[in-house]
């Protein structure tokens, strides 16, 4: 094998003879007791009261499979937090929870996910009022290239959730008071939304969110473009919200999935690995994959 | 690892000296893209100084003032003043009166002939279209100025030199006296040729004028852009935006680039077999035309929006479609306002095209010899450019001026319909 060969070789190799290594010299701390080949997901992975129920959800990209029996549910009023390395599956997940996956072509999914008692994979769900329940905010701040106001009218007005101008006036202040923008933008609400900077417009597309008032929210990495003080208004935000909505949020940052969620999901390679309190999650893996990662193995 | 790092040279230099050569294409590329505009907008002012000095002459047109006396006896010897009369009366011999008297040494009947035939025939019409506006005219004298024939024209223009041998030129040097005298006398004068902007075409180039190719050519682009501009949109739209990916709209995008690259002659073949054989439209109308050149125009429509509504984000989609909005909404609420400017060129390309399209014209009968202007999308019509190519082909010295002329209007109706789309463009792009 060329040089080159040798370090192009995959990184995983080369991170698992890391990880052996350090197993033998840590070997006393590992508290994990499920094996690395074990794929079924430990932990709880349902709940009592849950919001959506997810069973069985497979996921293929053509013929090639994203995402492979994941069974969770999303409770009532708690953040959870999916995590896991690139290309896991966790955004694949979180688009399948208000069918966004719809809009890539050669996307499959089997499996049930139950929603106030209905399958939302079924044929005979339209989308306009599940994703009106299941609301999105998507990893790169996405506002429309209009107003600031219009951005956030758009979902009232077309779900027609305001009698008139008032109504509407009324939504969009609340929205944008919740969302800790009011104050900023105020004065600038027929400027369009892209004018702002990027906490503000990723803030901007959470108040577009809650405006329609939807039962779910998903957030898809939604401060991997921000800086620290956008993230942490975001945070707080999110903090706030859920007392009255269900967040799932995928992340990278698992300080950030520390910080704000109740339960945390780990993802890997298309499995569902762990899923726990995020307490236990973060303390007392029992999963040895999660372990790896949250212990900066990998990923 | 020092001994490595002094072994091999430093990044530094290597960049360094490889800067030369990327300087030097850098400098060749550019300097090869300036020289490719220079020329371009070169052959580009020749091909306007062609034009608009062969043609800012027909924009003039010469006329002579002649004293007509509008004899009673002549015009209405009945007194009855009846349209009827006043309307088949002789005004040609008005004119021949009026041109006796002026001189009155010419009385051969050949030197008469020549003598007449200095004023165009249209002057005739003119002075009845005067006696039938106020008939009480008749029995007056007055100074009416008439346009002259257009060989008279040219020599007054300078076009037809008089040096050259009186055998290979169209007027007599006697007619060439006659002229100087009038000259001399101010009875010839280079007015606006108010003719050439509101009559149709005519054998006589004084009195042919561009509005009936002008109306054809917007009647024509009307249909045009009334089938096309809807259907493309529709097109677009759908297959870009609603269409699920399979062969079938495969082989649909296929057929559209294909139809794009088909020759426009075609077009008109389809357009004569289909329209004015089978469904016995009437030929030579700005209906058939537009038609067809919808026929041409939708592919080009086509693909510039498919394009334009390519380049929104697909994730504007995503916000819309977030936010619960079903796909049509997403579209007309979000994609289309900003996908509107990229489509609106591609129509403006299309309906430009369609403006200087010949070809298929002349398959459906628009190249015939029309005296009247057309009054809606059914009356015989001719185009702007087959107009043009219809006086490039006659022998007429004065057809070469106006054939510039023509082409000039052409040129300014398509400048205009360009900058009406940029302003439309301009005004949507604003809406942010």
């Amino acid at each position: 094998m060329t040089d080159i060969a040798k370090i192009a070789q995959p990184s995983n190799q080369i991170e698992r003879r890391k990880g052996d290594r350090r197993k033998h010299t840590r070997i006393h701390l590992s508290r994990a007791t499920v094996s690395r080949d074990n794929r079924r997901t430990v932990g709880e992975a349902t709940v009592s009261d849950p919001r959506i129920h997810c069973t069985d959800v497979n996921v293929f990209y053509g013929d090639k499979p994203a995402l492979r029996n994941v069974t969770l549910d999303i409770g009532c009023q708690e953040i959870i937090a999916m995590i896991g390395p690139s290309g896991c599956g966790k955004s694949t997940f979180l688009r399948c929870l208000n069918r966004m996956n719809d809009t890539i072509e050669c996307c499959r999914v089997t499996g049930s996910i139950m929603i106030d008692g209905q399958d939302i994979n079924d044929k005979s769900i339209d989308v306009v009022p599940l994703r009106a329940k299941i609301g999105m905010v998507f990893q790169k701040p996405n506002p429309f290239p209009k107003s600031v106001y219009e951005n956030i009218a758009f979902g009232p007005r077309i779900h027609g959730l305001a009698k008139d101008k008032v109504e509407l006036d009324e939504i969009v202040v609340t929205s944008l008071k919740r969302t800790g923008l009011w104050e900023e933008v105020k004065d600038r609400l027929d400027q369009p939304g892209t004018s702002l900077s990027g906490g503000q417009q990723q803030r901007l597309c959470i108040a577009r969110t809650i405006a329609v008032n939807p039962e779910v929210i998903l957030m898809d990495e939604p401060c991997s473009a921000l800086d620290p003080i956008a993230t942490t208004k975001i945070e707080e935000l999110m903090d706030q919200l859920c007392t009255d909505y269900s967040i799932v949020i995928v992340t990278h940052s698992m300080q950030q999935a520390a910080r704000v969620s109740h339960r945390t999901a780990y993802f890997h390679l298309g499995d569902l690995i762990e899923v726990g309190t995020t307490e236990q999650i973060f303390t007392k893996p029992v999963h040895q994959l999660t372990e790896d990662y949250i212990t900066g193995r990998f990923g | 690892m020092n001994k490595l790092a002094s072994s091999r040279p430093k990044t530094i230099d290597q960049v360094k000296a490889s800067l030369p050569k990327r300087h030097l294409s850098e400098k060749v590329f550019r300097s090869i893209g300036l020289i490719s505009i220079i020329i371009s907008l070169m052959f580009l002012f020749v091909l306007f100084y062609t034009i608009v000095s062969k043609g800012y002459t027909a924009f003039q047109q010469t006329f002579i003032q002649l004293e007509v006396n509008f004899d009673e006896r002549l015009l209405d010897p009945e007194g009855t003043r009846h349209r009827d009369a006043l309307s088949t009366a002789d005004y040609g011999g008005l004119i021949k009166a009026s041109l006796s008297k002026l001189f009155p040494e010419v009385t051969t009947r050949n030197e008469k002939r020549l003598l007449y035939s200095l004023v165009s025939t249209g002057a005739a019409y003119q002075l009845r279209e005067r006696v039938m506006d106020n008939p009480a005219l008749i029995g007056q004298t007055q100074q009416v100025w008439v346009p002259v024939d257009d060989e008279v024209d040219m020599l007054i223009k300078g076009h037809t030199l008089r040096d050259v041998p009186e055998a290979e030129r169209r007027l007599r040097d006697v007619q060439i006296a006659w002229l100087d005298q009038l000259e001399a006398k101010e009875k010839l004068a280079l007015k606006f040729n108010t003719a050439f902007f509101i009559n149709g075409d005519s054998r006589e180039p004084e009195l042919a004028g561009i509005w009936g190719a002008l109306m054809g050519s917007i009647y024509t682009l009307i249909v045009t852009l009334i089938l096309s501009f809807p259907i493309g949109f529709a097109t677009a739209v759908y297959l870009e935006e609603f269409a699920p990916k399979n062969k079938w709209i495969d082989l649909i995008e296929v057929n559209i680039n294909n139809l794009a690259a088909v020759p426009s002659i075609i077009f008109g073949l389809l357009g004569l077999a289909v329209f004015i054989n089978f469904m016995s439209f009437p030929r030579s109308a700005p209906l058939v035309g537009g038609l067809v050149l919808a026929f041409m125009t939708l592919p080009t429509i086509i693909i510039a929006s498919r394009g334009a509504l390519k380049s929104v984000p697909p994730s504007i989609r995503e916000a819309a479609l977030g936010v619960g909005a079903s796909t049509m909404q997403a579209v007309y609420f979000h994609v289309l306002p900003l996908a509107i400017p990229g489509m609106l060129t591609g129509v403006i390309i299309g309906m430009a095209r369609a403006l200087g399209e010949t070809a298929p014209l002349l398959m459906i009968g628009m190249v015939a010899f029309i005296v009247d202007i057309p009054s809606n999308i059914l009356d015989p019509a001719t185009a702007l450019p087959v107009q043009i190519f219809l006086w490039a082909d006659s022998p007429e010295r004065a057809f070469v001026e106006r054939t510039s002329a023509a082409i000039i209007v052409l040129l300014g109706f398509l400048f205009v319909m360009n900058a009406l789309a940029i302003i439309l463009r301009k005004k949507f792009e604003h809406r942010w």
